[in-house]
């Protein structure tokens, strides 16, 4: 029974040395221990939760960038197809261009060659009538001796004359 | 005359609530009885050894309880000083006055020892207030406790935000998970920064002395009722001082129960706020108590069976249970603290019906 007997002077010894330990303690010890703790997993959180924002950000960065490199290829791809477009068309009324005056210039000396041709001829026929009137005469000269030769020879070369 | 009272008050929640120790100091008596009865066949049989007559039981009970001079090893004592209130005065004086070379109490100055206690030899009223083995054992755990703990408070100051090193790192999960585990578990994220320096003074000192205890020669001061009474008291009071409408609206008037109900329910609630800090105080005594008393048995079977075969089984077994001590040590210190929490968290608990 003396075991559940508590004694007088340990009770008052036991306040004492408690009482100074925990002042000591708390003012001395726990307060910066559980401070500096506290200020320590701050500290890391705010680092981690730093950390996901900037990667948060990074990939919002890189989203842009993305973005703005896929309008730049687009822009450039729309810029080409209109220039391609542009020297197409270009091409195009050149050709028709080129064929418009290749087709006049053709009838212009189509139509010039006619008249040469038409010139020439007409300047063959005078120069076949020059000759054929001065081999007639040459002929005529010589075989025109009689008077119903003559004539028949005329009618003749007339008739002839008329193919041409 | 009010001692009395208390202690028969005690008595009876001793043997109520906890028969488990019950059975133990049940076991120890039985041992000491078995000493008894194995030294008197023993020296029956016609060996005649005079020092081999042990009563193991007070043997026992000397060494789980306090005493005026702190006996390390048998001759090896550290006389410690008496502070003794008596009606001519406060007198201090060493213990080493109170007993001759031979280890029996002597008269001086009108005190004499009576079963390790300071009494006035006509019989007057004393009061004792000396420095006991429990005091110095105490005292011995506070300055350690100072030294350690401010050294590492030191090196979180030096440190700042850098990662603990050396000691720091060995106390830091300590202190980390009587914080979160818990005080904060237990008391909520709102209140708990209020009461984290006392439940951690509550833990490392219960659990330093636990320790302490442990070691050969050490005084058994968890297991004294005197120290469990006061850090339970403390604790009652800390919850109560504390408590909120909440925790006195279920003292006095439970929500939700029928109102005929309250007249068996309240005197049961009142009680339940002293019956908590006394399990408190019973608990932690009961079990270092208990776990000291079987250590000491386990010890005590060499000298019983005075055999040598019984050495090797013995020291097995005191390593086992040391093992287990220094497990209890811990786990003990935790219950308390984590029973304190709970009983401070009910208390500041915010109503949520």
């Amino acid at each position: 029974m003396e075991l559940l007997t508590p004694d007088l002077g340990l009770i008052v010894w036991q306040l004492v040395v408690f009482g100074i330990l925990f002042f000591v303690l708390a003012k001395f010890a726990w307060k910066p221990i559980v401070s500096s703790l506290h200020e320590r997993e701050q500290s890391i959180d705010d680092a981690l939760e730093m950390a996901a924002k900037t990667r948060q950000e990074m990939a919002e960065l890189k989203a842009g960038n993305e973005k703005l490199i896929a309008e730049a290829r687009a822009e450039r791809d729309a810029l080409i197809k209109r220039a391609k477009e542009a020297s197409d068309a270009l091409i195009a009324d050149a050709k028709a261009e080129a064929q418009k005056v290749a087709t006049e210039e053709m009838d212009k000396a189509r139509a010039a060659f006619s008249q040469e041709r038409a010139n020439a001829v007409a300047a063959l026929k005078a120069d076949a009538a020059n000759l054929s009137l001065e081999i007639a005469e040459k002929i005529l000269r010589n075989q025109l001796a009689d008077r119903s030769a003559q004539e028949k020879l005329v009618s003749d070369l007339l008739s002839d004359a008329k193919l041409n | 005359m009010k001692k009395l009272y208390f202690s028969n008050i005690l008595a009876f929640l001793f043997f109520a609530a906890t028969s488990v120790f019950a059975q133990e100091e049940h076991h120890a008596d039985s041992t000491a009885e078995h000493a008894t009865e194995a030294v008197t066949s023993h020296s029956e049989a016609g060996e005649a050894h005079e020092e081999g007559k042990l009563d193991l039981g007070h043997l026992i009970m000397h060494h789980i309880g306090d005493d005026h001079k702190w006996e390390f090893a048998h001759g090896v004592s550290v006389y410690l000083p008496c502070i003794v209130k008596t009606e001519k005065g406060i007198e201090v004086f060493s213990s080493s006055n109170l007993e001759d070379e031979h280890g029996n109490p002597v008269e001086y100055n009108g005190l004499k020892l009576e079963h390790g206690k300071i009494h006035a030899v006509d019989g007057s009223h004393v009061l004792d207030f000396s420095i006991t083995k429990n005091v110095a054992s105490m005292l011995l755990s506070a300055v350690l406790l100072i030294v350690i703990f401010l050294s590492v408070a030191g090196s979180y100051k030096k440190r700042g935000l850098q990662s603990p090193k050396g000691f720091q790192s060995l106390i830091e999960p300590i202190i980390i998970f009587i914080r979160d585990e818990v005080v904060k578990n237990n008391i909520g994220e709102k209140h708990y920064r209020r009461f984290l320096p006392y439940l951690l003074t509550l833990f490392f000192f219960i659990w330093f002395n636990n320790i302490l205890g442990l070691l050969p020669g050490g005084a058994n001061v968890t297991g004294n009722i005197a120290v469990t009474l006061v850090l339970a008291v403390i604790t009652f009071f800390v919850t109560n001082l504390n408590g909120k409408s909440t925790y006195w609206g279920h003292i006095f008037a439970m929500p939700g129960v029928p109102k005929w109900l309250l007249v068996i329910l309240t005197p049961v609630e009142i009680l339940g706020m002293f019956i908590k800090p006394i399990s408190l105080m019973i608990r932690l005594f009961a079990n270092i108590t208990a776990g000291h008393i079987i250590m000491l048995s386990f010890l005590g079977l060499i000298f019983i069976l005075k055999v040598w075969a019984v050495v090797p089984v013995v020291t097995l077994f005191s390593v086992f249970m040391n093992i287990i001590e220094l497990l209890v040590a811990f786990l003990q210190a935790f219950i308390f603290t984590m029973l304190a929490s709970s009983y401070i968290g009910s208390a500041v608990e915010e109503g949520h019906h």
